[in-house]
């Protein structure tokens, strides 16, 4: 009896299964952006995903924020004294928090969050055949579905990283006054001296690409959920576990691009 | 318990199934299935778990493509229509999920309106709230109507289900597994309730089903699937008094357990 050849991988079976993956997201990224632009428009469901979006990361943005306004204020205060430059101090948080800190931590916060909620309610949706349901009953699971929670994650991470900045800030400031006594009108004169409107507009668009990032995996996640119920919590693990690192990748694509524009 | 006579139309074939055959790799789940179904019937397809009733009937709302063969239902053949004119053909078929398949993020009566805000845009909120109260009633659980899905029973889900596929008149009914998981009488409650579907709305039923109870007391016709055929087709008394070994140890076996 001959032997029988049972997996062939092209390369190895972790590999062909990466490539795999980055296929099919690709194909589910290329379905929004054709599915996107075609009516029924689900605006409500737009909206309330909006407002899911903002309400579940709300307490721990704020928190967080203003914690790292606080304790980056504090470790960069003993080398700026070295070169006695602590009048600086306000204007190197700002650029900090503004260019790299808020969209990061906004969008490390939301993978966690708002990923893991994503993937985990499409994927139990799946299996408890729901989706199914929407389909059978003629309304299209894709637009209902994918395209109105991936436009909230994009549209909503550039305001939570807003906020997160400000607040950030906020603790930065407290920090500051406490030690320098700087009033709050020169704390923010000096804060936004060296902050330009290409710093903003660059973090607000990493936002918004970190949260059509956040958007896509998860739903992918979630609706290529296998394997009933212990399948829903590997695919909330792997939203977040795959978003955070497409989001670092980007991170160092985008800072690349922007700092051509700088020169 | 066996079921009251209803009047069948057997000139109207409303779901014509012609060798059909559908695989996943090298599993071999349908493997050349035919049949027709009548306007007005119950129409129940047993089979062991495992055995394709679930793809078959996710081929006949097109939820699945078969590989081979066609299904044709309302004269139309499902595999081949554009999106669109699919979505028309789902609005005539109601889908009753093994699970319920209830949406948990909303309450019952949100899960009522859905089809209704969906697809009878003429109807005001009235007529909207009119008729959910109506097909709560009809099932039994006007009380439920604001609790969310994951606050009432399993029978109660499966219920509620039934009525908002039922909320559209569809023409034709796909019951997957009506009564699994369910205790007896609540069984019996809904075989009742797709016994009274079908006498009310006149609808055309296929009900899959591995509950020998639930095929005697619901279907006009059972057939009877094993390793992807239909091998005996007919009322329940003639399908279980072959010979046929398999067909009868699936029959022992249902009565021991
Ligand atoms: N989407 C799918 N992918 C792969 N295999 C499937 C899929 N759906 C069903 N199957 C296989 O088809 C067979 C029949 O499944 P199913 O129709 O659900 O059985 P049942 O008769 O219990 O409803 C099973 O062996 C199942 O593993
Ligand atoms: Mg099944």
């Amino acid at each position: 009896m001959q032997k029988q050849k049972r997996h062939r991988y092209v390369l190895s079976r972790q590999l062909d299964q990466f490539f795999f993956e980055v296929y099919a997201i690709t194909k589910f990224t290329g379905q929004f952006f054709r599915e996107v632009l075609l009516p029924p428009y689900e605006f409500r469901e737009i909206v309330r995903q909006c407002y899911i979006v903002g309400y579940k990361s709300l307490a721990l943005i704020s928190l967080t924020s203003f914690i790292t306004g606080i304790v980056f204020t504090k470790q960069s205060r003993p080398s700026l004294e070295e070169f006695g430059a602590a009048s600086w101090l306000p204007s190197l948080v700002a650029i900090a928090i503004i260019r790299a800190l808020a969209p990061l931590v906004t969008a490390l916060i939301a993978a966690g969050k708002v990923g893991s909620n994503i993937g985990a309610e499409l994927g139990s949706m799946k299996v408890t055949e729901q989706i199914d349901a929407l389909e059978v009953s003629a309304v299209n699971p894709f637009r209902f579905l994918v395209v109105t929670r991936v436009l909230a994650t994009t549209l909503m991470l550039p305001v939570l990283m807003l906020y997160m900045a400000l607040i950030a800030l906020m603790g930065a400031y407290l920090n500051i006054h406490a030690n320098e006594q700087t009033s709050f009108p020169a704390f923010i004169q000096n804060a936004f001296q060296s902050i330009t409107f290409l710093d903003i507009f660059s973090s607000v668009l990493k936002s918004a690409i970190y949260g059509f990032t956040i958007g896509i995996v998860a739903c992918y996640k979630g609706f290529t959920t296998t394997r009933g119920t212990q399948g829903v919590g590997k695919a909330a693990n792997t939203a977040v576990v795959a978003a955070m690192f497409l989001i670092f990748i980007e991170e160092m694509l985008v800072v690349q691009v922007i700092n051509w524009f700088r020169n | 318990m066996k079921k009251r006579q209803v009047h069948i139309n057997k000139d109207h074939v409303v779901i014509s199934i012609r060798g059909l055959e559908k695989s996943f790799g090298k599993n071999q789940v349908l493997r050349g299935i035919n049949l027709d179904i009548y306007q007005g019937e119950n129409l129940v397809v047993l089979g062991r778990s495992g055995a394709g009733k679930s793809v078959l009937i996710k081929i006949l709302a097109g939820l699945m493509r078969p590989d081979k063969g066609e299904a044709m239902v309302l004269g139309k053949n499902v595999a081949q229509l554009h999106y669109r004119e699919l979505d028309q053909l789902r609005l005539k078929i109601g889908f009753s999920f093994q699970h319920s398949a209830l949406y948990d993020s909303m309450t019952v009566q949100e899960n009522l309106e859905f089809p209704l805000r969906r697809h009878a845009k003429h109807l005001s909120e009235d007529e909207i709230q009119a008729q959910v109260r109506e097909s709560l009633k009809a099932v039994g659980l006007l009380h439920a109507m604001n609790q969310l899905p994951s606050e009432i029973s399993g029978g109660q889900r499966k219920r509620i289900g039934i009525a908002r596929t039922l909320i559209l008149r569809p023409q034709i009914m796909l019951y997957d597994e009506p009564t699994a998981g369910l205790d007896p009488i609540t069984s019996m409650e809904i075989n009742g309730l797709i016994n009274h579907v079908q006498r009310q709305y006149h609808t055309t039923s296929v009900i899959i089903t591995h509950d020998l109870t639930c095929a005697k007391a619901t279907g006009d016709r059972v057939a009877m699937l094993l390793d992807g055929q239909f091998v005996r087709v007919g009322s329940f008394e003639e399908v279980f008094t072959g010979a046929d070994p398999r067909i009868k140890s699936f029959y022992d076996y249902n009565f021991i357990t």
